[in-house]
Parts: structure tokens; sequence; C-alpha cells
């Protein structure tokens, strides 16, 4: 047990800080901004198992959606009716393709992931009528993955970071970490923290957790040790409120290429999904373009054609309002958790990209159980900022 | 779709500013594109009958309509003006375009129609002259049908001819109640009083410094006068200190419960009494149109007004504002500042003669809130299931609620959570009270998060078809 740290109150640092807390440790999260009001408070609150092939990330996943209902009903319970609903709805996915081509690669991935352990059961195209009534008469191929679910993100970091209260965690918003403290043997010993009216001070600590999402490089530099993490842009549609229509999280099979794929050039598949409040989300785009968040036409219009493909209604169903953030994205597509060999004091949950929702609860535990030298859940050294796979990236930001 | 049509000066908004911002880059020499979301020029305060029903009356149910009817003629008579009625403004965006580096992204058609026309502009310079929309403020039964804001009730007065109601109460704040109360007796309903919140006192010290400061603005004044006599021939009491506080009624308003208010706009118990009504037009204060603003990058002030410099240029090269959406100080200062910006847009330095009108009438914008702000006691009047968002159906008890539960500082997070300013509206109506009800009811004495419910990318709601049939749309810069 000791003094912990945690930098970044979006959904990963509010999960972490949770954790811990419960754990006995004696915890502050310092957020320069907001609770939620980074990457958590600007994206889609999918929990899925659906895009994700067989391999350190999937398995992390699987473990992470074992836990939500628990976390679900715990947080319920601890927070009372008073507590805005997290809105967990384990509904489940629907992935269709709507080419000839895409048939083939879709089923193939399916039956690997079904070799991983994922429920993701091939359904002919009557079956996904019967599932989605509206869906488009074009699909090539379905596979239903009734393991999805989905949450409301902001809500669920808030809920996070009240229960963590409630265990004796500090919450700092409007803080921002600006340096570090290092020990005599150099290792990191705390923070520098200044308040928005400009006061800086020193915070102690004896672990010291990078949740910053994208802002994880800049971070982690300030700290000391950076990691490669860098921002990628998604931008999400909303629609008008209309009756349900949309039952499951619908995919085009190209969103499973798009998650995969390294390119910086606009990428963009199809996700449809509909909310409790009746609006229905259209995501997601995908470009690396640093922190520029500007409107464009060109995604919307491309995001608009792709939903419509799926469900043909949307085209006469109004867009009302559309936002974007930034993915925190690591290179090799592998989130980073663990404590960095270079900087001993620091430790990183960082990199979740398009997964850092779902994530955040395997996450939380993951990392818990490594700061407190617990048998890890699951397998701890795909995640660590050692991994061959990353040494190439960490070399380009220490030069 | 890469590449949109260029176009010269584009005046976004046809109201007073934004005629008077096409007169005077017409002026100048320069080719303009005027448009407009309504289905006629003249904005807010020109608004009137369609053409084919022109009233006979037009002219005295209008201040200065024959100056409305010149300027209309010089500008939609110009061949170099290209005139875009019905055409929303639904994004703007940075572009490689050349001049102003925006493309203004338009939809033409009524909004109930199968389909709009998209199109894009790419313009050399912009005029932002979008205007305000009237404010008001929530008490219980307000959604009640047979409540109006002054806006809609002047709306539906002069451009519908259509009679708000038989016995009619116009409440709120400010000089505008005036004209609404007009409108509406104008169109032969019988207003029984106009109810404004502030007490003589403050108006008179927010209007009465240097009164001689108002002499260039006679005209101003003596429309003022034209209102209060006005009253006089209709026999409309104007009581001050006071408010409409409910509105009572099952499936419209029947009456309204109206309260004395204290200097801090906070209901002194024992006052209220109750009124027979079957309408009630209530305005409170004034919300810009700063969506287009926002989305070019224009700097705001901390009244949250469009900054712009003596030219009106804002802080974006090429991009100026003029009217309500720089400050509300009526229709000659509208104007005024059309005149300079329009002039400026074109590349042309402001005739002085425009530069000196500004002057003249930009003091109406600092009495009017001097003498009629909003104060914060109108809190008291609210009750926990008084509706504050009616898209999302809030009420005022569950957004203190939530925001007590969850201890959150951010906006954006208060909004998720409470849903409060989520729905069609996108915020219009109940933006700005709903940020100021979640700042008293959370932990610090503003949000931590540099989040606005004025920022709207997308301006107003579009069909994804329409959408789908835009091609790549702009090339980035
Ligand atoms: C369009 C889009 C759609 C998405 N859809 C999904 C989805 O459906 N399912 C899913 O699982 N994931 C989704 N994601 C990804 C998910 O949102 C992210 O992975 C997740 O939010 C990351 O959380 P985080 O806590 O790491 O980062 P953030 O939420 O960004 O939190 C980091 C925090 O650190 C703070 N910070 C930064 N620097 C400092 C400093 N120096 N000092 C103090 N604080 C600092 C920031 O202010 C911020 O609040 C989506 C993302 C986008 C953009
Ligand atoms: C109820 C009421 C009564 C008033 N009475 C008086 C009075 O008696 N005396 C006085 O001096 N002033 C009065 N005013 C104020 C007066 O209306 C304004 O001073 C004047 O109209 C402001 O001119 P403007 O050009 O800035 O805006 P507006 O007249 O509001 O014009 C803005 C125009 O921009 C258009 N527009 C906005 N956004 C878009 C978009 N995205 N795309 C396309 N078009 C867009 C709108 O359709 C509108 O026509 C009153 C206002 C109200 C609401």
């Amino acid at each position: 047990m000791g003094r912990i740290v945690v930098v970044g109150a979006g959904i990963i640092g509010a999960a972490i800080t949770r954790e811990l807390a419960r754990d006995g440790h004696d915890v502050t999260v310092v957020e320069r901004s907001a609770a939620a009001s980074g990457t958590s408070g600007r994206g889609e609150g999918n929990i899925l198992v659906s895009d994700k092939g067989p391999g350190p990330e999937l398995d992390l996943a699987r473990f992470s959606r074992s836990l939500w209902p628990t976390v679900a009903r715990e947080l319920r319970e601890e927070l009372g009716e008073s507590f805005p609903a997290i809105e967990f709805e384990p509904k489940g996915g629907l992935v269709v393709s709507t080419t000839a081509a895409g048939a083939a690669p879709l089923l193939a991935f399916a039956a690997a992931q079904r070799s991983a352990g994922v429920r993701a059961d091939v359904v002919d195209a009557a079956t996904a009528k019967s599932l989605e009534p509206h869906l488009t008469d074009a699909t090539t191929a379905a596979i239903h993955y009734p393991e999805d679910a989905q949450i409301q993100p902001v809500v669920a970091t808030e809920a996070f970071l009240r229960s963590a209260r409630l265990a004796g965690a500090r919450v700092l918003t409007g803080h921002e970490v600006i340096g570090a403290v290092l020990d005599s043997a150099g290792a990191l010993a705390g923070v520098d923290v200044r308040s928005r009216d400009g006061v800086t001070r020193s915070f102690p600590a004896d672990a010291v957790v990078n949740a910053a999402g994208p802002w994880g490089a800049a971070v982690s530099e300030v700290l000391g040790a950076a990691i490669p993490v860098r921002p990628r842009r998604g931008v999400v549609l909303v629609t008008t409120r209309m009756p349900h229509r949309v039952f499951h999280k619908v995919y085009d099979a190209d969103y499973v290429g798009a998650v995969e794929s390294s390119s910086a050039d606009l990428q963009t598949s199809s996700v449809v999904e509909s909310t409790a409040s009746g609006t229905v989300l259209i995501g997601s785009s995908r470009e690396q373009v640093g922190f520029r968040d500007e409107f464009s036409t060109r995604i919307v219009a491309e995001l608009a054609r792709k939903a419509i493909l799926l469900f043909p209604f949307l085209s006469s169903a109004s867009l009302m309002r559309s936002y974007s953030g930034f993915r925190p994205y690591m290179p090799d597509h592998v989130p980073v958790i663990g404590e960095d060999p270079r900087l001993p004091g620091l430790w990183h949950a960082n990199g979740q990209e398009g997964a850092g929702i779902g994530l955040a609860t395997g996450t939380a535990a993951l990392l818990a159980a490594l700061i407190a030298g617990r048998t890890p859940p699951v397998d701890a050294a795909p995640f660590s900022v050692s991994r061959a796979g990353l040494a190439p990236f960490l070399a380009e930001v220490a030069a | 779709m890469t590449g949109g049509t260029p176009v010269g000066v584009l005046v976004i908004g046809a109201g007073p500013a934004g005629l008077a911002a096409a007169e005077a880059a017409l002026d100048a020499g320069a080719r303009v594109t005027l448009l407009d979301a309504s289905d006629a020029t003249g904005g807010q305060y020109w608004r009137h009958l369609p053409e084919e029903r022109a009233g006979e009356h037009e002219a005295r149910l209008h201040h200065g309509f024959a100056r409305y009817e010149r300027l209309r003629d010089r500008v939609v008579g110009d061949a170099a003006c290209t005139v875009l009625l019905g055409s929303a403004v639904w994004s703007v965006e940075r572009s490689a375009a050349a001049g102003s580096g925006f493309t203004v992204n338009v939809a033409t058609g009524r909004v109930d129609a199968a389909r709009a026309a998209m199109s894009a502009l790419e313009p050399e310079a912009i005029v932002l002259a979008t205007g305000a929309h009237d404010r008001t403020l929530p008490f219980p039964g307000w959604e009640l049908p047979g409540v109006f804001t002054g806006g809609a009730a002047q709306a539906l007065a002069k451009g519908e001819r259509v009679r708000v109601g038989e016995r009619v109460v116009v409440a709120g704040a400010g000089p505008f109640l005036l004209p609404v109360a007009e409108s509406v007796a104008e169109s032969g309903a019988r207003v029984i009083e106009v109810v404004e919140a502030n007490r003589l006192g403050r108006i008179v010290r927010g209007w009465a410094p240097k009164p001689w400061r108002l002499l260039g603005a006679r005209a101003k004044v003596g429309e003022l006068v034209g209102y209060v006599s006005g009253f006089l021939r209709h026999r409309i009491p104007y009581r001050m200190g006071a408010a409409v506080v409910a509105a009572h009624g099952t499936d419209r308003v029947e009456a309204v419960t109206i309260a004395r208010l204290d200097t801090d706009w906070r209901p002194i118990p024992g006052t209220e009494r109750r009124v027979a009504v079957d309408a009630v037009c209530v305005s409170h204060d004034f919300t810009p149109r700063l969506e287009l603003a926002i989305a070019a990058g224009c700097a705001l002030d901390e009244r949250r007004f469009v900054v712009v410099d003596d030219s009106q240029e804002t802080t974006v090269p090429h991009v100026f504002a003029a009217g309500e959406i720089t400050g509300i100080g009526g229709v000659d200062l509208a104007m005024a500042e059309g005149a300079v910006a329009g002039a400026a847009a074109a590349g042309r330095t402001p005739s002085r003669n425009a530069v000196r009108r500004r002057r003249v009438f930009s003091d109406f914008a600092g009495r009017i809130s001097a003498a009629h702000g909003i104060r914060s006691g109108w809190h008291h009047w609210l009750h926990d299931d008084t509706i504050v968002c009616r898209c999302e159906e809030v009420g005022y008890g569950r957004l203190c609620s939530t925001a007590a539960s969850t201890d959150a500082e951010g906006l954006r997070s208060l909004k998720l959570s409470t849903r409060a300013g989520l729905g069609i509206c996108q915020g219009r109506i109940c933006g700005r009270t709903v940020e100021e009800l979640l700042v008293a009811a959370s932990p610090g004495d503003r949000f931590l998060d540099s989040v606005s419910t004025d920022r709207r990318p997308i301006v107003a709601p579009q069909r994804l078809g329409d959408l789908a049939s835009l091609g790549d749309g702009p090339e980035s810069p």
C-alpha cells in the first residue's frame, strides 16, 4: 500500500483510481480539465469482442467484458438510484459484409475468433433480417456476437470516480501535471502539479500512473520516459431521436480492417447503433491529423453513405450533431500497461486506441494486480513497455 | 464536389445588418451573394407578409418600412448581387479555397421537403450577420400551448397576421417588449399588461447616464416614444419589477401568476396575483446565433458576442461580423455595423458617415444590458418539476440532483449525464439557461472544460441522404 498519483481522469484513469482505492492505496487522480473531458467524452461506448482478432488485445477484451456486468451492478448498488444510469446493455453485435469479396474474409475472421473462445455465430440472411429487420437486403455474410455490449462512457467515468471517492480516493480536477519529482536514485517519487490559477505544488508518490490518453506521450515525456502514443481522430454522427429501429450494434465488416490498419489517411467504416435516448450513433472515421479538430464535410458524407448502405431507412433520418475525439493510438496496436523499466515509479495505462471504454475494467484490474504484486489476471507480458514490437517506436520518441 | 462555387463577398443573413452590408459592398464595387434561411429578406425586424399577400398596413406595422423597401430594392435589384433565399448555411469549414480560405456549405429548400439542394460556396470574404433569437427563461407551465416567445408572437403578428390570443400578457425584460406588445395589439389582441422584471430605479440608472449621448440617436428615442404612445392609444399598462412566474392550464394556458420581484429578480412571497389570459409572450434576453462564428474560429468576448475591430473584422482574417452577433443594440446599430462591414469586406475604407452612425447607436447596446440584463434571483421561481430542457424533458429537480450526485465539473459531462440541451434544438432554446443552472448546481463557479452550448458545427439538422449525396467535399488546406 502506498501513495499513488494517477494522471488523467478519463475512463482509464477513473477505473484505475477506483481499483487502487479499493485495494487500500492512498490515491489521487490529477486531471487538468474536468473528468471525462478528453477522449472518453467524445466517442461511443461499445464494449466489443467482435472487432479483435486472436491475440493479447482480444484476451484483455474478453477479460474486461467478463468484469463489466459485476462492475455495473456494484456501481448501481454503491451509488444508488439518484446517480444517472451507466446504461450497460449487453445487446450483442451483428457484423455483416455487403460485398461478394467481403464474405470469405469475414467468415475466416470469425472462425479464428471462435477458436480463441469468442462466441461468433454465423447466421444466414433470414436470421440476420430477423435480428435487424431494417437491415439492407444486400448482405453476403453475417456474424452474430452475443457478447458485444455498450455503456454510456461519460456516466461510467463519473461513476468510477464517485465510487473511488467513496473508497477514499481524491479527485483533483483543474490541475495539470507539469513535471517529475525524482528521488536521489533517479526514480520517480512524485509529480509537480499546476492549478488553473497558476499555483504549483508537488505531490509525493510511490507510483505515478500515466493515464493521460492521447496526451500520454507529452505526459510521459515530461515525467522522463516517453511512450509513442499518438492521437488518431475519430468522428461520430448523431441523428435526431426516432423510434428504435436498430437493435444491435451493427458493423460493416470493413470496420475490422480499419481498426487494424496503420494508415494515416482517412478511413471510415460503418458502426450503427441506437442509444437509450433514441438517437442513432454512426461511427466512425480514423485518421491521423495530430490534434487538429475541424469539421469536415468529406468525413460526414462518407459516414452517411456507408450508414445508408447498411440501413437504407437512415437516408431520411436527420443528422443533428457530430463530435470527434482523439483515440490514444499505439503504433503496434497494443496498449501499454505496466511499469516502465526506464523509470522506476512510472506506470503506464495507455494506448487502448478505439477500445478504451470496453478495456477500462480489465486494464484497471491488470494494473492494480501488477502494482500490488498479485498474479496478473491475464498475461501481462504482451502489454509491457519492453515488448519487442514497441522497441523501434520507443527509439523514435527517445531520439 | 471538390471545389465549390467561387463568390465575392458572401453575406450570411439578410436582416438589417446583412442588407446594409450587402448594399455597402455593392457600393464598393464588389460582387455580392446574400443568403438567408428564411423565404424573405428583412430578418427579425422587418418580418412581413409574403409579397403576394402584402398587407396595406405593412408600413404601419413596421417602423421604417420604407427604409427597408428602399434597401431591399437597391440590393435585390443590383445585377452584381445574387440573393439566395430559403438557403441555410449548415456548416463552414477551413479549406484550400482561394480568398477567405473557407468553404461555406448551404442547403436550399424547405425543411420539410423530401430533399434539399446542397451547394458549397468559396467566398473572397464573409460577412456574418446571423442575428439573435430571443431567450425565454423557464417557469412552471412555460411549455403549455399559448406561451410564446416575444419574437415568435411578433413574427406571427407581422409575418402571418395571426393573433396569438384574445387576452394577452407580454412579460420579460428589455425595451423590445414594447414593440412586441405593439405588434400583438395591432393584430387585434387585447394586451392586458406588459410586465418588465426590472424596477424603475435600475432602468433609469441604466438609460439615464449621459443622456446627451443619445442625442444623435434621436430617431431611436423617437421610436421608443412611438411605442409608448401606442401603449397609451391601446391603454396598455406597463408594470415594472414583476414577472410571470407561472402559467396555468390543462390543454393550453388559461391564466398566469404574476409576482413582484426584488432587485435581484427573486419573487417576493405574498405578491402573487392570478390573471386570466389565453396567451402570454415572454422574452428575457437575446441569444446571438454564434454557430458560424464559432465554427470559423472567431473569438468571443466575455459576454459571448463576436469580437470585431473598427472595420467589423473578426479575429479571423476575411471574416466580418455585424448586427446582433456583436451585441444587442437594435436595428440602427445593426445597420450601421453592416454598412461598415460590407465596405470593409469589399476592400474599401468604410464611409465616415457609416462609422459615425455606428458610434451614435453603439451606446444602446450597453444601456440595454445595464438596464435590463438577467439577474440570478429568477432560479427561485422554478419548481422541481419545471421543465428546463423541453426537447429532452429534463426538469429542474432532476438537473440539480444529477449534478449533485455526480459532482461533475465539466459541461460536457453534465450535459451527457442530465441530457439537458442534447435534443433536436441542440440547446438553442435552453442552452444558456442549462449552463447557468448547472454552474449554480455544481461545486465550482465555472465549468472546468471549455465547452459551450453555442458550439454547433452542424448548424441545422440535415438529412443523411442529402449529406450522402455530397462528393468528397472540399480539400483541406
Ligand atoms: C470517435 C471515437 C469513438 C470511440 N468509440 C469507442 C467505443 O465504441 N468503444 C471503446 O471502447 N472505445 C471507443 N473509443 C476509444 C475510447 O474513447 C478511448 O480509448 C478512451 O476514451 C481512452 O480513455 P483514456 O482515459 O485513456 O483517455 P482520455 O479520456 O483522453 O483521458 C485522458 C485525460 O488525461 C488528461 N490529461 C492530459 N494531460 C494531462 C496532464 N498533463 N495533467 C493532468 N491531466 C492530463 C486529459 O485532460 C484527459 O481527461 C472511441 C474513440 C473515439 C475518438
Ligand atoms: C421580438 C423582437 C422585437 C424587436 N424590436 C425591435 C425594435 O422595436 N427596435 C429595434 O431597433 N430593434 C428591435 N429588435 C431587434 C432587431 O430585431 C434587431 O436589432 C435587428 O433585427 C438585428 O438585425 P440583424 O441583421 O443583426 O439580425 P436579424 O434581423 O435577426 O437577421 C438575421 C438573419 O440571419 C438569418 N440567418 C441566421 N443564421 C443563418 C444561417 N445559418 N443560414 C442562413 N441564414 C441565417 C436569419 O434567418 C435572419 O433573417 C427586436 C427583436 C426582437 C426579437
